[in-house]
């Protein structure tokens, strides 16, 4: 370990800064394209008609549907390692999610901090998502952690 | 579609039914184009190698999916997922079957609902928990 740290200042400033907002409109056909990637057949993420006779009177999307609406990226972070793992997501859902509704995304880094690991040092980067919809209700949150490395030569 | 899963039906300790996926590459391209994710390490095979890994590698956020499946196939169109914890703690690769499992841990009534704390897991072919993770959900009373 060379003990020298590779969170610059210019990094530690990005910290709590929002991306730039961005609102998409949910797609039925790209909710049925979700589930059918993931291999999940039910009913109300596939079946318009099922979909109608259920609880939620129409087809909803599937809980990690929202990964597919991808926010700006934070406005200048620069991250001094090529390779990024996804290290998981913690989801807290609040509404469901309707072909019509439009969400709009934000991001900011909650969190930077580096420890050293297998493939050397390891950067972690935790993000906070929030998704709101068009009637500006929070329909989920999402904390991610990346964890970002030097590829072996 | 299923019988819908009511709160009296659930006791603590009990097992989720398990869900089996079966990966293929070509599921990972799907996965890839519905998400939006084209980092190339899950169909590039050169690539992958490149960054040091064993072969194309399952998205952690397919396998976090998978997860939310298990729990919405449970929970039936009257349940509620309200919170869903993965974390990916090992590579997964395509071609080999992986099992989701889960075991409740706790119920109780909370603010008027009445939710269900559970962990759960994805396994590899041979019991390694590569995708740990745990879920609350609220479910629908019989009365």
């Amino acid at each position: 370990m060379t003990g020298e740290s590779v969170i610059s200042d210019d990094m530690r400033a990005v910290v709590g800064v929002e991306s730039d907002p961005i609102t998409y409109e949910v797609e039925k056909g790209a909710i049925v394209k979700f589930a059918q990637a993931i291999g999940d057949n039910n009913p109300i993420f596939n079946n318009e008609e099922a979909a109608r006779d259920s609880a939620y009177g129409g087809i909803i999307a599937p809980p990690t549907f929202m990964r597919s609406l991808i926010s700006n990226p934070v406005p200048d972070f620069n991250n001094p390692y090529n390779a990024v793992v996804d290290g998981g997501s913690e989801w807290e859902y609040y509404e469901p999610v309707r072909p019509g509704d439009r969400i709009t995304v934000r991001t900011k880094i909650a969190d930077l901090f580096e420890r050293p690991g297998r493939l050397g040092n390891m950067l972690f980067t935790i993000r906070e998502t929030s998704y709101t919809n068009q009637f500006e209700k929070i329909v989920a949150l999402q904390r991610t952690t990346g964890i970002s490395y030097e590829p072996p030569e | 579609m299923a019988e819908q899963l009511y709160f009296e039906d659930v006791t603590e300790g009990m097992a989720l039914p398990v869900l089996e996926k079966n990966p293929t590459s070509q599921q990972l391209v799907k996965y890839a184009g519905a998400s939006g994710d084209y980092y190339q390490i899950h169909y590039d095979q050169n690539y992958a190698k490149n960054n040091g890994l064993p072969d194309i590698i399952l998205h952690g956020a397919l396998k976090g999916s998978w997860l939310g499946q298990l729990m919405t196939d449970w929970i039936g169109e009257e349940g509620h997922l309200k919170k869903l914890v993965t974390q990916y703690r090992g590579m997964d690769v395509p071609g080999t079957p992986m099992y989701g499992k889960g075991v409740v841990k706790r119920k109780y009534s909370e603010d008027g609902e009445d939710l269900v704390e559970c962990d759960i897991w994805l396994e590899d072919h041979e019991g390694k928990k590569t995708t740990p993770g745990s879920a609350i959900v609220s479910l629908p009373t019989k009365n």
